[in-house]
């Protein structure tokens, strides 16, 4: 697989979450998502933004082009250095919330995506990395 | 400071998002919009979000606050005008939009809201007539 770096972005403030957002949205059309695919991937990076903003204290996201022989991807990786999960099982199902969501973020984001991992150390920081593949 | 204008038409509000939301103006448009429903007397609102190509948690949640203050404001909110992609997107994240009315335009979300104002007892038009 071959990952061309392609972009860097702040996640301090609500406006980094919009501008994440577009980002996120530009790549998926040069990589040849369709309309449904696209709106699914930046709802997904959307939740995931503000959860660095608002519960990792900020952060920043890592954009990423894949490509595969026959597919082509995209790769977003959100870090923190918050708080960190206590209990990430509990944090992936819906409904469960801290921060006065609908708790839909995570389990959401997941749902969404072609691909989801999450590490999280208390005390030291969150990350989650979503790839949503092209068909 | 930035913020998604109010029309009134008639005895409803009409606010059509055209920009790419962030929190803040979320929250400015719920305090915004129950402030007009009290001073214009407004029976119901619609909401056009035609032009927003994604609706994540926090949108959806403002969209069921503000329909939630509505009502409590004796006033119906009526959501139009949502993309497919949008619509399927919502689905799978799980969030449903309880106690959300919708119609896929806004001349359907107006009828909407004449239909239920009847259904009220409350006659449609000319009853702004003094």
């Amino acid at each position: 697989m071959l990952a061309a770096k392609t972009l860097e972005l702040p996640l301090r403030a609500q406006d980094d979450v919009v501008m994440l957002r577009h980002a996120a949205r530009k790549l998926s059309i040069e990589i040849g998502l369709n309309l449904v695919d696209q709106t699914k991937f930046v709802t997904a990076a959307s939740e995931l933004a503000r959860n660095t903003v608002v519960h990792g204290g900020g952060g920043r996201a890592t954009l990423e082009k894949l490509e595969e022989p026959n597919r082509k991807g995209i790769r977003i990786t959100f870090e923190d250095q918050g708080p960190g999960i206590r209990d990430l099982a509990q944090a992936m199902t819906d409904g469960f919330t801290s921060g006065g969501g609908l708790g839909l973020g995570l389990g959401g984001a997941k749902r969404l995506s072609s691909e989801f991992s999450i590490d999280s150390t208390v005390g030291v920081g969150t990350r989650v990395t979503i790839v949503r593949w092209s068909r | 400071m930035e913020r998604i204008p109010i029309l009134k038409v008639g005895r409803f509000l009409l606010v059509t998002i055209q920009v790419d939301m962030h929190d803040q103006l979320a929250l400015t448009l719920q305090e915004d919009l129950t402030a007009r429903i009290v001073s214009t007397g407004a029976r119901g609102v619609l909401i056009d979000i035609s032009a927003l190509d994604m609706v994540d948690s926090f949108i959806g949640r403002m969209l069921s606050n503000i329909a939630g203050m509505a009502s409590i404001l004796d006033a119906e909110t009526v959501v139009v005008g949502m993309t497919p992609s949008v619509a399927i997107t919502l689905v799978e994240l799980g969030l449903s939009l309880p106690g959300i009315k919708t119609a896929l335009n806004v001349d359907l979300g107006l009828e909407l809201l004449e239909h239920s104002l009847a259904a009220r007892g409350e006659s449609s038009a000319g009853s702004e007539d003094a």
